[in-house]
């Protein structure tokens, strides 16, 4: 089986519990405005438009497609950039058995693996595979989603999960809309689904002040999964937006203060949210 | 200049000297006194060793009058108190405190200071009641230590068990952010609970300590009863070192003509002079001086002269490495290259073998032989990295690291450990850092330290110091520890803040 895969962070302290390896696949359902990663969006078409914008020769047209030579690469991101379907030619395809080759390596430092994107649930079928093989090491296995494939009917998958985080855009249907193209029945419904199941070890939602509803979705969100909080302890990290990595046109949306997050992480420590993480 | 002119105008220096405070100059002094006579039986092929820097005694005296390191059995003076002292058995938390804050200054060492405190964790918590007035008193006791012992190299230890008094010394630790005592968890994954562990990440993170030590490693090699003291020197309780000298690696490579040169004749010719250079020392201080007759620490029963050892120091494997593949006309280099890797593992492989073959007749504890000390290097040191580290500069990829430092730290039952520092990112998520040292574990490091790069303690090479202190020391102010000084020849001379961050 195979999947593309954006990059593999080795070691990460930033995507769920301990030390783990964090694997990015590529490609993602929703088109958020925010994303702080775009290029990893889209597939590659490989319309060749970044070829000439590497100073390092380390792409080239190959029999009508792009090719990444990895030991050229000095990584200054002039191919992203110069990319106009927000996708990345760096993307490699990967079997579950090279993924798993490099986990290796990082045994005996993680306790798992996090998969991420992009939207790694896009390759469900891959995941599973590759958890099955992961928890027969030992490792745990989690995932960090935007919601959008319904996990309630992926038995095989969950059953190789330990949990999944899971982003909350917006409460608000038509601001979902607006922010990801795409609404948010699904990914509503997943929150409770998994909170029911205590595999929703964190929820997080991404603060811009004047340009989201904040605090109607930290309220709404709260009030949703608070009765959950006894079946598993759901961590909320609210991230500030910032401008790192994100496209030209919405670059200058508000970074929001630290008294707007105060008040956010008030709220929610109001519906008995107890861990929460301000970034 | 005649001899005598020469001692009078050292001391005068040292008298004069701006920087020095009353205490310093008092021991710089005694040195200089010592260091008058000269060391009975020492072989005259050290003296044109030293003098090439392949052997250094890391400016011990030449007539030591006390053993190098000491640990009392702190255990057995809260249980019987001490004559000499005129102390009884501690009763409550107080008299607990006050009996060690006493005793402490009539433990001797090479620095003058005790450089192991004790598990103390463990000594206090039989008389902890009430855990607010434990805390108030415990954080007095630490700052008493920082205050008081102006040394770096004072030790404490804690664990492996998580206890009351171990939560609070961590949490006084980090309140205090102060260099001494320097802090080791004996940390062993099947016995100290997640929860306490991950509070020794954190607060290292915050405040350079404690150090994680392999507790099933030492354990199987020194026994139940033995403490992590000076930099990271494990060593058996009631009893410790008498002397310490190393050898310099990269120095003796340069000095070999070829690889086959240096494996035949540079090396084994100056571990034999070595290790007959310390049996004088030994012979010294065990036949000539009163120390193991009079002292009140022997007389108590506190410390027995069985239990000590010679300790066989080295230093600069990487380099040494590095100029014999170049001898070789290769150019990999130590960490980077699996034949580099193996040489240096060849090396210790024969270091190993001779140095366990010589015996001394008051090595008891070890089994006649000196044990083997990755030393961590003095302030002095240019281009000669501590022990079997890898150098600053050159290190590589997290993961690779630990698993090529685990090669070396085998050899090494009286010390050796690496230093990973993180960024502030990492603070956020200690359980994180914890998960790399439980890897370390396996794969075979026997010493672990950590920091965060915006800490203001940080650990030079074993010992640790308060940067702001060396930037006072930069301007000519005098500061109250005098190991702020070494910490500052490091800085300038090993590089010691370009150590690699390790970003997660």
């Amino acid at each position: 089986m195979i999947a593309p895969v954006n990059k593999i962070i080795d070691h990460s302290v930033v995507d769920g519990d301990g030390n783990r390896t964090a694997i990015f696949f590529q490609g993602c359902p929703f088109h958020c405005t925010y994303c702080h990663n775009p290029e990893t969006i889209c597939l590659c078409r490989h319309c060749g438009s970044c070829v000439s914008h590497c100073p390092t020769g380390a792409l080239r047209l190959e029999e009508g497609r792009v090719v990444w030579e990895e030991s050229l690469c000095v990584g200054c991101d002039s191919c992203l950039k110069a990319c106009p379907y927000t996708s990345s030619p760096k993307v490699r395809e990967l079997t579950v058995e090279q993924v798993l080759e490099q986990i290796d390596r990082n045994r005996p430092f993680i306790r798992g693996i996090t998969c991420s994107g992009g939207e790694c649930t896009l390759y469900a079928g891959f995941m599973t595979e590759l958890f099955t093989r992961t928890r027969e090491r030992g490792l745990t296995n989690l995932i960090d989603s935007n919601g959008t494939l319904d996990f309630s009917q992926a038995d095989a998958l969950m059953a190789v999960t330990d949990g999944v985080m899971l982003d909350l855009k917006c409460f608000d249907r038509e601001a979902h809309i607006r922010l990801t193209g795409r609404d948010n029945d699904l990914v509503l419904q997943n929150a409770l689904w998994l909170a029911g199941q205590g595999k929703l070890p964190e929820i997080r939602t991404v603060v811009i002040p004047g340009v989201l509803p904040n605090e109607e979705t930290v309220e709404e969100v709260c009030k949703l999964l608070a009765p959950y909080q006894k079946v598993a302890p759901i961590r909320y990290k609210l991230i500030k937006f910032r401008p790192w990595g994100v496209r030209e046109a919405y670059k200058s949306y508000p970074v929001p203060d630290d008294a707007l997050m105060e008040r956010l992480r008030a709220a929610a420590q109001s519906y008995g949210f107890n861990d929460l993480v301000v970034v | 200049m005649d001899l005598l002119q020469q001692k009078q105008s050292e001391a005068l220096g040292i008298i004069q000297n701006p920087t020095l405070t009353h205490e310093q100059t008092m021991m710089a002094l005694a040195k200089a006194g010592e260091n008058l006579l000269d060391t009975p039986g020492v072989p005259e092929e050290y003296y044109q060793l030293a003098q090439a820097g392949m052997i250094c005694d890391l400016k011990e005296g030449h007539a030591p009058y006390s053993p190098r390191y000491i640990l009392p059995d702190y255990e057995k003076f809260f249980r019987q108190g001490s004559a000499f002292l005129r102390l009884d058995p501690p009763k409550n938390l107080h008299e607990a405190i006050t009996s060690l804050l006493i005793l402490y200054p009539h433990v001797p060492s090479v620095t003058h200071f005790p450089v192991y405190i004790g598990r103390i964790d463990k000594l206090l918590e039989p008389f902890i009641t009430d855990e607010a007035e434990a805390k108030t008193l415990i954080k007095g006791f630490l700052l008493q230590i920082d205050r008081t012992v102006t040394d770096s190299f004072c030790h404490g230890n804690i664990g492996p068990e998580a206890t009351r008094a171990g939560r609070i010394i961590l949490e006084c630790e980090r309140e205090l952010q102060n260099s001494t005592p320097n802090l080791t968890l004996l940390y062993d994954p099947a016995v100290t609970p997640d929860d306490f562990a991950i509070e020794c990440a954190a607060a290292a993170l915050d405040c350079a300590k404690p150090s994680f030590a392999n507790h099933q490693m030492f354990l199987s090699e020194l026994g139940e009863n033995y403490g992590v003291a000076s930099c990271y020197n494990g060593l058996p309780v009631a009893g410790g070192a008498y002397t310490l000298t190393r050898l310099i690696l990269s120095k003796i490579a340069e000095s070999a003509s070829s690889k086959a040169d240096f494996l035949e004749r540079a090396l084994p010719n100056t571990v034999d002079v070595m290790c007959r250079f310390m049996d004088a020392k030994i012979k010294f201080l065990v036949e000539e001086t009163p120390f193991f007759r009079c002292n009140f620490l022997v007389k108590e029963g506190l410390i027995h002269r069985e239990r000590f050892n010679g300790l066989f120091g080295m230093v600069g494997l990487c380099e040494c490495v590095n100029t014999l593949m170049k001898l070789e006309g290769k150019e990999d280099r130590f960490g980077h290259s699996h034949e580099a890797d193996a040489l240096g593992v060849e090396i210790m492989n024969r270091i190993k073998a001779q140095v366990d073959a010589h015996k001394n007749p008051y090595c008891e504890f070890w089994n006649g032989s000196f044990m083997l000390h990755a030393q961590v290097g003095i302030e002095t040191d240019k281009g000669t990295s501590p022990g079997t580290r890898i150098a600053i500069g050159e290190e590589i990829p997290l993961y690779d690291h630990l698993r090529q430092a685990g090669l070396f730290h085998k050899y090494f039952p009286s010390g050796t450990g690496d230093i990973f520092p993180f960024d502030s990112t990492s603070a956020r998520n200690p359980a994180a850092i914890l998960d790399i040292i439980k890897g370390s574990f396996q794969v075979g490091i026997r010493y672990f330290s950590t920091y965060s790069s915006d800490s203001d303690v940080i650990r030079i090479t074993g010992y640790l110091v308060k940067k702001s202190d060396i930037a006072k020391l930069e301007q000519n102010q005098q500061v109250v520890n005098d190991t702020v000084a070494l910490g500052m020849g490091a800085v300038h001379n090993s590089h010691i803040l370009d150590r690699k961050v390790r970003s997660l």
